[in-house]
């Protein structure tokens, strides 16, 4: 039996239709497009076909390996060391480009630690795209509690009845409806390492002691820069879900627990996180995928820099695709991206599942 | 020993008094259930002697101790809620010991409390399960199994069964009246339902805007209502009221009359009635009765509408020289519609009030 809405509802269908073929054009067929350009060495624009290359771009962008280095010695046997009395070492390019090891070809050093006089060296195919995916790892891991907890202290505190407690729900919803741009812009300023707000109220508190820093032009501070003020623009957007969730449990429970003796802390333990538990979910989630996507702000803040300490994989993914015109890396980097937010969501499904 | 004391206990929201001045005394193991009409301030009551409210003014005492001031759980009382209020994500168990959880008591305490409390409700069975696996009888169970854990010296109850089906109620108050013998506590129990305060109570507190109209037994309350409000709230169907005049007043009665009614002796009313004077008459309808020449004047009038309940027959009839009444005749009588009926009451059962007092 066919039901009415897909044979007898052609006005209701051109309706639809606007809205479903952009859907369609702008995310169900780039979807796609971006799984079968994966496995191509498509270019923007390029003079030459387009081939088939299988996961050739998967092993470039993903490929690891750790080699040992021994330090360098003299006829003796002993360690050649330099002026700080470090061992030497071969360069790592006496590896990566000899012909006795193939499979190194390309690779380039990622970080490197001491392991007795040998030194251990992670080289990968593609630095960058390293560093971008364990920034955006960061990121996440970060944001995702930091953010949603602190949603929640903001829920909590906002809802009470006093008068003009609207006002600071306003407040704090204020900057999610400001483009993400225009606040990133703004933070620039905040964080100016010359004469920035932050700078200045540091210096202020301090009477001066306070050591001016160049927030967003520190490989130290810069990613830590963006994730606070990631954290501060979206804060106000989790706080109202929070407190969706808060007012869907009942006075009654609050009242029976009171009776029952459960002091504030206990009525939040047995009555209010119990009963936040699918808002729970749904905020970690939602802020999890949110949190993948980081782009504008590193977009418009640090462009990926210093020195790469804030690539993300949105930005890299975009920045090869257009940037560099290597539609296939940045397809490559997308897909990449896709399976691990879909890992990660999984995982936490199954993590917060209702256990029967 | 628990029993509570409420004196000249006031409340206000704002500028508007809900509460207007109570004094109630219940007595150490009493049942008293507190009635009156939807919004008249029995909740309130309820929740200020729980501490759940702000007492205004006035005090409250409970066991001899003022607690005006005193935390909810520190009170010695226990609270069933219409809506339940049990905790949808802990088991039957974990709900009933919840307040030895929130305690800090041990693992075995807390089974063993909650074992014997399930097994004075009979619900050891369902120990295991969730709320939401549960009827609305057996949450309620649950509710009150957690307020028998807490051991309190009151109970209160807030129209604990009204959310049940009338056979599910039924059950629910008999097991309430049971739990009142065994545990012998002081219960405080609102209700809308007038069967379940004639029958559980020792003692109906009959409330209205928020002053206390009456307190007494529930027998005393019907045969002896001190007001017409009482007298109109108490019995059901509602008791029959009519504009009458006071023709004489005599030691031994006061005679009555009405355009519906034939001058009637009414004995044993008392001497508050001056002759001349108007007053109303009210009339059970369970004491009329259809036997046109008994006792005093009848009254004459045609079928207006029958409900045949099956053990009682409720007839409106509208009287030929005006007005209405309403009769319970006792056992199931076919009568027709729009026939002539006459029927006739005992004076000695019949409630005079002053016009002034509603
Ligand atoms: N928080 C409040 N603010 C203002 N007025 C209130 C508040 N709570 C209750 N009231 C008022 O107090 C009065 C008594 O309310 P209460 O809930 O005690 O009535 P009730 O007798 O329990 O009625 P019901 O039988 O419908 O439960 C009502 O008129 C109500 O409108
Ligand atoms: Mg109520």
């Amino acid at each position: 039996m066919a039901s009415k809405l897909t044979t007898s509802n052609r006005t209701g269908w051109l309706f639809a239709l606007p809205a479903v073929g952009l859907i369609a054009l702008f995310i169900i067929v780039p979807f796609f497009l971006a799984f079968g350009f994966s496995l191509t060495n498509q270019r923007l624009i390029s003079p030459n076909p387009t081939e088939y290359v299988g996961f050739e771009n998967y092993e470039s962008l993903l490929g690891l390996a750790v080699i040992t280095l021994e330090p360098e010695r003299d006829d003796g046997g002993n360690i050649l060391r330099d002026e700080e009395g470090q061992p030497e070492y071969p360069r790592v390019r006496t590896i990566t480009r000899s012909d006795d090891y193939p499979q190194y070809r390309g690779m380039r050093e990622w970080f490197r630690w001491q392991s007795g006089d040998n030194a251990r060296v992670v080289i990968a195919g593609d630095v960058i795209f390293m560093k971008a995916l364990v920034n955006t790892l960061t990121f996440v891991f970060v944001v995702a509690p930091v953010q949603g907890g602190l949603a929640l202290c903001l829920a909590l505190l906002i809802n009470q009845k006093l008068r003009g407690i609207n006002v600071f729900r306003t407040v704090f919803f204020m900057p999610v409806v400001v483009s993400i741009v225009v606040v990133s812009l703004l933070w620039r300023f905040i964080y100016d390492g010359n004469d920035g707000l932050l700078n200045n109220i540091l210096q202020g508190l301090t009477f001066g002691l306070f050591e001016p820093v160049d927030w967003l032009g520190n490989t130290d501070t810069a990613l830590g820069s963006i994730i606070a003020m990631s954290i501060w623009q979206a804060v106000g957007f989790h706080m109202v879900i929070w407190l969706s969730g808060l007012q869907t449990i009942s006075p009654t429970l609050y009242e029976a627990a009171e009776i029952e003796g459960a002091s504030k802390w206990q009525a939040f333990r047995y009555v209010t996180w119990p009963g936040l538990r699918n808002t729970a979910v749904l905020v970690l989630i939602v802020i999890t995928m949110q949190s993948f996507a980081v782009f504008a702000q590193v977009d418009v803040m640090t462009n990926g820099g210093p020195l790469d300490s804030t690539q993300t994989l949105v930005f890299q993914a975009v920045e090869r695709g257009y940037g560099k015109q290597d539609i296939s890396g940045g397809s490559t980097i997308s897909v990449i991206l896709f399976l691990v937010v879909l890992a990660i969501s999984l995982l936490q499904r199954y993590l917060t599942r209702e256990k029967a | 020993m628990a029993d509570v004391s409420l004196k000249q206990v006031r409340k206000s929201y704002g500028n508007v008094e809900v509460i207007k001045g109570v004094d109630i005394e219940i007595e150490d193991g009493e049942f008293v259930v507190f009635v009156g009409p939807s919004g008249c301030g029995k909740s309130t009551l309820l929740r200020m002697i729980a501490g759940l409210e702000d007492i205004t003014s006035g005090t409250l005492e409970i066991g001899g101790r003022v607690v005006n001031d005193v935390q909810p759980k520190d009170r010695g009382i226990a609270m069933v809620f219409q809506t339940y209020a049990i905790f949808p994500h802990m088991s039957v168990r974990e709900n009933v010991a919840f307040g030895l959880t929130i305690a800090g008591a041990s693992k075995e305490e807390k089974d063993r409390k909650a074992l014997e409390a399930a097994r004075i409700l009979q619900m050891e069975h369902l120990l295991d399960r969730r709320p939401s696996q549960l009827s609305g009888g057996q949450r309620q169970r649950v509710a009150i199994g957690r307020a028998i854990v807490r051991d309190p010296e009151v109970f209160l109850f807030d129209e604990p069964l009204s959310n049940l089906d009338a056979a599910l109620r039924m059950d629910m108050r008999m097991e309430i009246g049971k739990l009142h013998k065994h545990l012998s506590a002081t219960m405080v129990y609102v209700t809308h339902d007038q069967v379940e305060a004639m029958t559980l109570a020792d003692k109906i507190v009959v409330l209205r805007d928020g002053i206390v109209q009456q307190i007494g037994a529930p027998m005393d309350l019907y045969h002896n209502p001190a007001n017409l409000f009482v007298a109109g709230f108490i019995g059901s169907p509602a008791m029959n009221f009519m504009d009458v005049e006071v023709l004489d007043q005599s030691a031994d009665g006061v005679t009555v009359k009405a355009p519906a009614l034939d001058p009637v002796k009414l004995p044993g009313v008392g001497e508050a009635f001056t002759a001349n004077s108007k007053a109303k008459l009210g009339i059970r309808p369970q004491y009329l009765s259809v036997a046109p020449d008994t006792h005093a004047g009848a009254l004459h009038g045609k079928v207006a509408l029958v409900e045949r309940l099956g053990t009682e027959t409720v007839v409106n009839v509208e009287l030929t020289r005006g007005g209405r009444i309403v009769a319970a005749l006792a056992e199931d009588r076919p009568l027709e519609l729009g026939t002539d009926i006459a029927l006739g009451f005992d004076p000695g059962q019949a409630h005079l009030f002053n016009e002034t007092n509603t």
